[in-house]
């Protein structure tokens, strides 16, 4: 079994010494409390939880990105699991700022080969930046694309035949609260 | 007169490298799905997959609407097994609202799970000696099997494909004894199909060369890639959520999880043939021991459903893998965060590693074996 959270925290805590750790409950059903970890440390606590014998956590389920508007963060959450040892989930958690120069963590695809094109997932629809991936490229949305969906603030273009991206007219009118479909989209044709 | 080039042939044809599109518009993608291929000569030197052409941003669309109404979007993800992602769905909202499912539900939850095994798995087999080159004949007898489990599927829920059949708390019909009768009917005679279907194709002397010692994928890796579902069982990881996680009542029916010894293509096939055994196994027990009762947790609140604030982890073993959601909760009436994990999506992390090498007529095959599907790709 792996062990309780508390436990695994101090484990954790003292493999790898300088890591911020912190537990975030879940809703008491769920009973799946997590590990915030900050990104400095993130990449030798996953090694760590890879290579432990006790936790052995070698399968990397789900890896997504959650956009917390009011706290202005956006957490990347990893769900972990052992196939050898047939227990978990562990979930790890990292945050990053929401402001898309500094939204960067570490990539976990080194430690965990599946996390590749979820993390690619997560840079597309959320912007998050993952240092040290090793083909970060959108994969969802298409190549031209500027903005990332999924955040809480986008505004989506009136028309995406026409305004591929949400370009400075369309922000413009949302702002003034005039709706996101200009009067006549169809004539609206970019030069 | 070209007596340069073969007055210089020395025994070693040089090639060039050659970079192919393979797709979108390609019958043998499985839909709107590309491989970019670096081919020298036939063989594979490089391929990206390339995906999206599909996506409608599923998850946005579920954080924009209650709780409920997103049950019927997700029939749309994986198209062929619209019950076991209504389970999915269900089962992540269960957990975190800790809401108790009737048993007689548990028990029509794994009748349906595993009918769409079934049909999932033979189609998935037909469409893969399809690619082979085995054109239109195993496809179509398993086609008919589905078919009679999709009539099933229309007598309980009024649709073939898009079920939407499930309900937080339970289903949304419960089964009469007609129903429950024409299910054992399907369940006795598929037994007969499997055989037929195997001496057809099993021991095949072009589906053994086409298929054996193809596109390995070794263990190691299909564990550090996340692969899941039978993809990951062929080559010999035995990891079955029906058996670790043991939700609903999978802890109640005794059956076996067949892993392969190679990893290759044939292993792939065979190891659905297989599954589509154990599954006959888990449904005639099923339907044998089902008990009356509620099909619906009565407290389950259909209108202003909420969840108390807070986020979880949901999975069940989808017949193409581990389809999980991860759900975040504000406390309001909708999802703040809906992230669907989608098996065919991460299965294909490794295509590349599994093609390299190969001849480009066997990628096909390898992409084949996959059991891929772009609703649930792209989402």
């Amino acid at each position: 079994m792996i062990p309780a959270i508390e436990q695994l925290c101090e484990a954790v805590r003292a493999a790898v010494p300088d890591a911020v750790l912190e537990i975030i409950p879940s809703t008491p059903a769920a009973a799946q409390p997590a590990l915030l970890v900050d990104g400095a440390h993130v990449v030798a606590v996953a090694k760590y939880l890879r290579d432990d014998p006790s936790c052995r956590l070698d399968f990397c389920s789900c890896v997504t990105g959650v956009d917390y508007l009011a706290k202005g963060s956006i957490e990347v959450v990893y769900h972990l699991y052992s196939v050898a040892l047939k227990h978990g989930p562990v979930v790890l958690k990292v945050r990053a700022p929401r402001d898309l120069d500094q939204c960067r963590v570490p990539s976990l695809t080194p430690v965990w080969r599946g996390c590749e094109f979820q993390e690619r997932e997560a840079f597309d629809l959320y912007g998050v930046k993952f240092d040290g991936h090793p083909d970060l490229r959108r994969i969802l949305m298409w190549d031209g694309f500027q903005d990332f969906p999924m955040r809480k603030d986008y505004v989506p273009p009136a028309d995406y035949e026409w305004e591929p991206t949400p370009h400075d007219e369309v922000l413009k009118r949302a702002k003034a609260g005039g709706g996101i479909m200009p009067p006549s989209a169809a004539v609206e044709v970019k030069k | 007169m070209i007596t340069a080039p073969i007055a210089n042939m020395t025994g070693k044809i040089e090639t060039q490298t050659l970079e192919v599109s393979i797709g979108p518009q390609h019958p043998s993608t499985h839909g709107v799905f590309r491989m970019d291929v670096v081919l020298d000569g036939e063989i594979v030197r490089a391929l990206k997959p390339v995906i999206g052409y599909l996506h409608r941003n599923h998850e946005q669309l579920a954080e924009k609407m209650a709780w409920l109404h997103s049950m019927p979007y997700t029939d749309r993800l994986d198209y062929f097994n619209s019950m076991t992602n209504n389970w999915a769905y269900a089962l992540a909202v269960e957990k975190l609202a800790g809401i108790k499912v009737p048993e007689r539900a548990e028990y029509i939850r794994v009748i349906m799970a595993e009918l769409s095994r079934l049909q999932n798995h033979a189609s998935a087999i037909g469409f893969l000696l399809q690619d082979c080159g085995a054109w239109g004949t195993p496809l179509l007898y398993a086609f008919r099997e589905r078919e009679k489990i999709l009539d099933f599927f229309e007598t309980v829920s009024g649709s073939r494909m898009m079920c939407n059949y499930l309900r937080f708390g339970g289903v949304r019909v419960d089964l009469d004894e007609p129903m429950l009768a024409m299910a054992r009917e399907i369940v006795a005679k598929f037994p007969k199909f499997l055989d037929e279907f195997e001496k057809l194709m099993t021991t095949n002397e072009v589906v053994l060369a086409r298929c054996q010692r193809v596109g390995i994928l070794p263990k190691e890796l299909a564990i550090a890639g996340s692969i899941s579902g039978p993809v990951a069982r062929a080559s010999g990881v035995e990891y079955d959520l029906r058996k670790v996680d043991q939700y609903g009542v999978y802890g109640r029916f005794e059956f076996g999880v067949p892993v392969g010894p190679v990893g290759d293509v044939y292993d792939r096939y065979y190891i659905r043939v297989l599954e589509m055994r154990e599954a006959l196994k888990i449904l005639q027990q099923a339907l044998r021991d089902i008990p009356a009762g509620p099909a619906q947790a009565p407290e389950v609140k259909l209108r202003g459903f909420k969840i108390p604030a807070g986020d979880g982890y949901g999975r069940v073993e989808g017949p193409k893998g581990e389809l999980g959601f991860y759900l975040v909760s504000d406390g309001g009436p909708k999802p703040y965060r809906y992230h669907v994990r989608p098996p065919s999506f991460i299965n294909i992390t490794v295509l590349e590693d599994m093609c390299l090498g190969h001849k480009v007529a066997d990628a096909i095959i390898i992409l084949g074996s996959i059991d891929i599907v772009l609703g649930e790709v792209d989402r």
